[in-house]
């Protein structure tokens, strides 16, 4: 990664700009960007990825989340500048690509897990990584792991049966 | 909500951190998992000139021990220290704690290095190091290293003794014995909060008493605070001398009002949690 912090004597300051290069959903990018660009800001108004939503943007509420290096963080308090070299996988990775849905998407709308569906893709993107990180012994323990999305709409109760569906079947 | 403009640097060692540091002058800022400071430039709290990201430095993330402690590199995220089989095994009470904090997102980004240099009183970590009397290794110009112990770090709100070109490398942690039982307990209204208070305790048993006690409260000042009354009064006692040490947690404590909770009420909750504390990590009936 370069860095590009000269300006020329006499002329206003040029914004500092970062190239940084990652893959999204596997596919690789390669910007120019201001540092102060969030990973959810570039995923959405850059790349067109806008399946991964804003609530809060403070990390609090979870519906950014995306895998990094198979890791689930939020987009929002991830500066894009930090993820050159890394892997993003989003919510537009995670449906087949001849558009068949994942078993824990067609979960969500078999158990009612949403209602407006905002939070939607960041319940999906962390319940993928409760399975695989195998926080699904028991409902508690989803509820425990799943702290981190919150849903206005209270779709809870749903929200854990579709988990519970999808790691019980991938044991069986 | 975008912060204000800054230039960014990524360092490939503590020595580049250290040298970008020293370029870009006071107003640059370290970014290890940045889950306390983005939020804080993009409320524009705080506007550093530069950051230096410090997050890619893959040997500044370790665990390692010693005879009689465990090592911690500062860059190590919350996340591997709760999943650290040495840290299990010689300090339970750490790796318990750090898988209380924030929800699975913020563990996976957060660094326990971070936590300690913010120097949030609200933060669960700070507090167990303060009570576990771990010492905090700082790294200046030329990797020269000192080694200032806990209870000489927190300084004030978000002040620790952390210098302007000083970057916190290691936390070491004196490895809890036989004998030692331990409780951490916080106090949220939901599981992704922050402590409204939290307590840490550590006790050393002896002949199903208590030979002496470690506590040290969350949120109930500018820093983490040792409840040194409560100590005091429960060296070599026994069980039923706990309630009265309890109710001594509130001395020398300035809690906060907020919107989670009253000053009156923190100091009720630390009263109550120190109790339950001690009582766990005592132990038995
Ligand atoms: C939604 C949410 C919930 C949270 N809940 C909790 C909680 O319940 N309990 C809790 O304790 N914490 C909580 N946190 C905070 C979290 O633990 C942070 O990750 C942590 O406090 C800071 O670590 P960081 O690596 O993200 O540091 P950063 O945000 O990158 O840095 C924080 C500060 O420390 C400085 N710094 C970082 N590393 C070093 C270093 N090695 N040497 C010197 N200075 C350094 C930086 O310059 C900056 O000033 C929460 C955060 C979020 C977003
Ligand atoms: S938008 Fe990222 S956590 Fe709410
Ligand atoms: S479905 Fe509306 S916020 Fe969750």
């Amino acid at each position: 990664m370069t860095s590009v912090t000269m300006q020329p004597e006499g002329v206003a300051p040029a914004r500092p700009t970062v190239v940084a290069g990652f893959t999204v959903n596997a596919a690789s990018v390669r910007l120019t960007l201001d540092p102060r660009e969030s990973l959810l800001d570039v995923l959405r108004e850059r790349l067109g990825l806008s399946g991964t939503k804003k609530g809060c943007d403070q990390g609090q509420c979870g519906a950014c989340t995306v895998h990094l290096d198979g890791r689930r963080v939020v987009s929002c308090l991830t500066p894009a500048v930090q993820v050159d070299g890394q892997a993003v996988v989003t919510i537009e990775g995670v449906v087949a690509p001849d558009g068949t849905l994942h078993p824990l998407q067609q979960a969500f709308i078999d158990h009612d897990a949403l209602q407006c569906g905002y939070c939607t893709p960041g319940q999906v993107m962390s319940g993928l990584a409760c399975i695989a990180e195998g926080h699904t012994t028991s409902d508690d323990e989803i509820r425990e792991y799943m702290s981190g999305n919150l849903c206005r709409c209270g779709a809870y109760v749903g929200i854990v049966a579709a988990i519970r569906e999808v790691a019980d079947r991938a044991e069986a | 909500m975008i912060p204000a403009e800054f230039n960014y640097e990524v360092a490939d060692s503590v020595d580049h951190a250290l040298s970008l540091l020293a370029g870009y002058g006071p107003e640059a800022k370290l970014l290890a998992g940045g889950h306390s400071l983005i939020p804080m430039m993009k409320l524009r709290f705080a506007r550093p000139s530069a950051l230096v990201d410090i997050g890619r430095i893959a040997a500044l993330s370790y665990v390692e021990q010693d005879d009689g402690h465990i090592r911690i590199g500062a860059g190590t995220r919350h996340h591997d220290v709760h999943h650290s089989p040495l840290i299990e095994a010689g300090c339970p009470l750490l790796s318990f704690t750090a898988g209380l904090i924030g929800d699975p997102q913020v563990r996976h980004k957060g660094t326990i290095g971070g936590s300690v240099a913010h120097g949030d009183p609200a933060s669960d970590l700070p507090t167990v190091l303060l009570a576990l009397d771990a010492e905090f290794v700082l790294t200046g110009s030329g990797g020269a290293t000192r080694v200032v112990p806990a209870s000489d770090f927190f300084k004030g709100f978000f002040e620790t003794a952390i210098g302007p070109e000083e970057i916190l490398t290691e936390i070491r942690v004196p490895k809890l014995g036989a004998s030692s039982g331990w409780s951490y307990l916080k106090f949220s209204r939901r599981a992704q909060d922050w402590a409204i208070v939290g307590v840490a305790a550590i006790v050393e048993r002896s002949n199903g008493g208590i030979g002496s006690a470690r506590v040290a409260l969350t949120n109930m000042g500018a820093t983490p605070l040792r409840a040194s009354s409560v100590e005091q009064a429960l060296a070599g006692a026994e069980r039923d001398a706990i309630p009265a040490a309890a109710a001594m947690a509130p001395e020398g404590t300035s809690p906060t009002s907020d919107t989670n909770a009253g000053a009156n009420y923190r100091r009720h909750l630390a009263d109550v949690l120190v109790g339950r504390a001690v009582e766990e990590a005592l132990g038995g009936p």
